[in-house]
């Protein structure tokens, strides 16, 4: 098992700051939005560099997402920030229609994605989001697994012409990707070569399969882990050549079982090459108060369910 | 001044491609349709700064019109056509398997003329106040133009974008509403009562024109008046008044023809009242 190691935990909402506050200076075309939530989104620094790029919504997400897709005639390229729930359901149609059926070239930025939030509860805690967005036609879903990817995703979504989903985090977790890595959008990322089984992993339940590979290989299972950053366009040929050697899937994600990343490759396997799977998510149900950690627990997303989900997958085999 | 005779003709025409498009294919919205046709043949052939014959997206330097109320892509389709966007002839695809004249607009046919998809209604003024902010960003001192629904206004999202203009001092937008009265399921009365739109501008930081939107001087007039109106710090809306199905005798004061096409014998009745002027496609 290859070794993953960090020296500091960070959230990956700072990522997309700091991605920002640097396309700030490089990017002139870039502009940003925020529905009432600059300090959660950490645009701070972007905001205070450029107010004359920087359009303050109110809390009007609507008004917000059809803004942003006015101003890309005229060539601005517009990262609108705002809390994942509001992002995306309560926008669904303005995303529909001004952005993804006009394919505008709008960056729809959404962080406290997930159970991660916390304290807030289930109005906060989106677990569809990815569902939403990857059900439209032109849109890119993308969702990085820490700090420095999700910087390197959004310094890289700027210079994709086209509507993209973003979507990050607010918990601090293990920073361990390479910084200034080079982003690919639909690339995945393999962390780590097996033989017995495929671990598809996105966003926060990155850090947890490799920790789950660490706990296999312990076992004597060789673990195969690949980092799903992004959601759509799927990285198919890695999946599949994943599969045809290991013969048995397990998905992770911090999102609904519906619609989420495991039923993409689920799908994408039925259709091509069927094989066992397991599938670690939430399954139909909101989310609920409480520490972030607790929650990941009571809602079976750690390391150590992906390890009884490997373990039972490969007895399925 | 203007050649409001030559609006007429064109304005006629326009009505006349509106029953046949509806017709030809028994769908579509000609009631709002008949009833723009004078204001969107004056914007485009008297007011727009455009260049029809080059159609580019970003717009950089030429003024920009946007259509919120989508429904009326007919109206919007013929003038477009026949101010040389695209071909006269196309029209007779409209709402065709394949066609790029879809039932509401839409950018995703490549439509010269369209810069957004509209239908979901709500959403024209937000968009257009993002292209204003381009431009100001652009240095571009061209101006953006929008048409909404009387009915259209009972969106939320309306509100929101009308309290973002006025917070953001955005002043190079003129926005129109058609304000006929009527919606599907009757008077906007009934239905859902604006009251007094002119207060409700205002008190949302906006300058009011208030227009007649059947008498070509006056719509010439009044949309000076609100150029007159930009660059001052503050949005500019007209408050146009218009008859839904205006043109066409049996589809005046009536909501019943928001959406319902004409049959045969009626459009020939339709015909009949509005003479072919410039040629049919």
């Amino acid at each position: 098992m290859k070794e993953y190691t960090y020296t500091e935990t960070k959230d990956t909402r700072s990522g997309f700051g700091a991605g920002l506050h640097q396309l700030g200076k490089t990017n002139k075309n870039v502009v940003a939005m925020c529905a009432d939530l600059i300090g959660s989104l950490k645009m701070d620094n972007f905001v205070k560099e450029n107010p004359e790029r920087f359009f303050q919504a109110g809390i009007a997400e609507a008004n917000m997402t059809s803004v942003a897709a006015g101003l890309t005639i005229g060539g601005k390229i517009p990262f609108i920030g705002t809390f994942a729930a509001f992002a995306t359901g309560r926008v669904y149609d303005q995303i529909r229609q001004s952005v993804a059926y006009s394919n505008k070239n709008v960056k729809i930025c959404a962080s406290h994605a997930g159970l991660t939030l916390g304290e807030d509860g289930a109005t906060h805690q989106i677990l569809e989001d990815i569902g939403l967005m990857k059900m439209l036609p032109n849109m890119v879903v993308i969702n990085p697994c820490d700090y420095n990817q999700t910087k390197a995703a959004t310094l890289e979504i700027a210079d994709y012409v086209g509507p993209v989903y973003l979507r990050f985090g607010r918990p601090k977790v293990p920073n361990f990707t390479p910084e200034n890595q080079e982003f690919k959008i639909g690339e995945a990322v393999m962390l780590n070569k097996g033989t017995d089984v495929s671990i598809f992993a996105t966003g926060h339940l990155v850090w947890e399969a490799i920790k789950a590979g660490e706990t296999l290989e312990a076992k004597g299972i060789s673990a195969e882990i690949i980092n799903i950053h992004t959601i759509k366009p799927l990285d198919k040929k890695a999946i599949l050549d994943s599969v045809a050697k290991t013969g048995a899937v397990v998905t992770a994600e911090e999102h609904m079982l519906n619609g989420g990343l495991g039923d993409s490759i689920a799908q994408l396997l039925a259709l091509n090459n069927p094989k066992p799977i397991e599938m670690i998510g939430v399954d139909d149900e909101f989310g609920e108060s409480g520490h972030p950690e607790k929650l990941m627990i009571k809602y079976g997303l750690t390391a150590n369910n992906i390890v009884a989900a490997a373990e039972k997958v490969i007895s399925r085999k | 001044m203007a050649n409001t005779e030559n609006l007429h003709k064109i304005a006629t025409q326009v009505r006349r491609d509106i029953v046949r498009m509806v017709h030809q294919n028994a769908s579509g919205h000609p009631g709002g349709s008949l009833g723009c046709a004078d204001f969107l043949t004056t914007l485009y052939f008297e007011i727009l700064n455009h260049d029809s014959s080059n159609f580019d997206m970003d717009a950089k330097n030429q003024d920009v019109f946007f259509l919120s109320n989508g429904h009326i892509s007919p109206v919007w389709y013929s003038v477009l056509a026949r101010s040389g966007y695209f071909p006269v002839k196309e029209l007779s695809t409209f709402r065709n398997l394949d066609s790029r004249l879809q039932g509401h607009p839409t950018t995703a046919e490549g439509l010269e003329g369209i810069r957004i998809a509209s239908g979901s209604l709500g959403q024209g003024l937000s968009v257009a106040l993002g292209t204003a902010l381009a431009k100001k960003l652009n240095n571009d001192h061209s101006l953006v133009y929008t048409l909404h629904g009387d009915g259209e206004l009972q969106e939320g999202q309306v509100w929101e974008a009308a309290m973002f203009a006025s917070a953001r001092k955005i002043d190079n937008i003129i926005a129109t509403v058609d304000f006929n009265g009527m919606q599907i399921d009757g008077t906007t009365d009934d239905v859902m009562s604006l009251g007094n739109l002119k207060a409700k501008w205002e008190a949302f930081g906006w300058l009011v024109v208030e227009m007649d939107g059947h008498n070509f001087d006056e719509i010439i007039k009044k949309i000076k008046l609100a150029q007159s109106y930009t660059g001052k710090g503050k949005p500019v809306v007209i408050l146009m008044k218009t008859e839904m199905g205006a043109g066409v005798d049996y589809m005046m004061g009536t909501h019943k023809w928001h959406g319902n096409a004409p049959n045969d014998e009626q459009l020939a009745i339709a015909l009949n009242q509005l003479e072919e002027t410039i040629g049919d496609y």
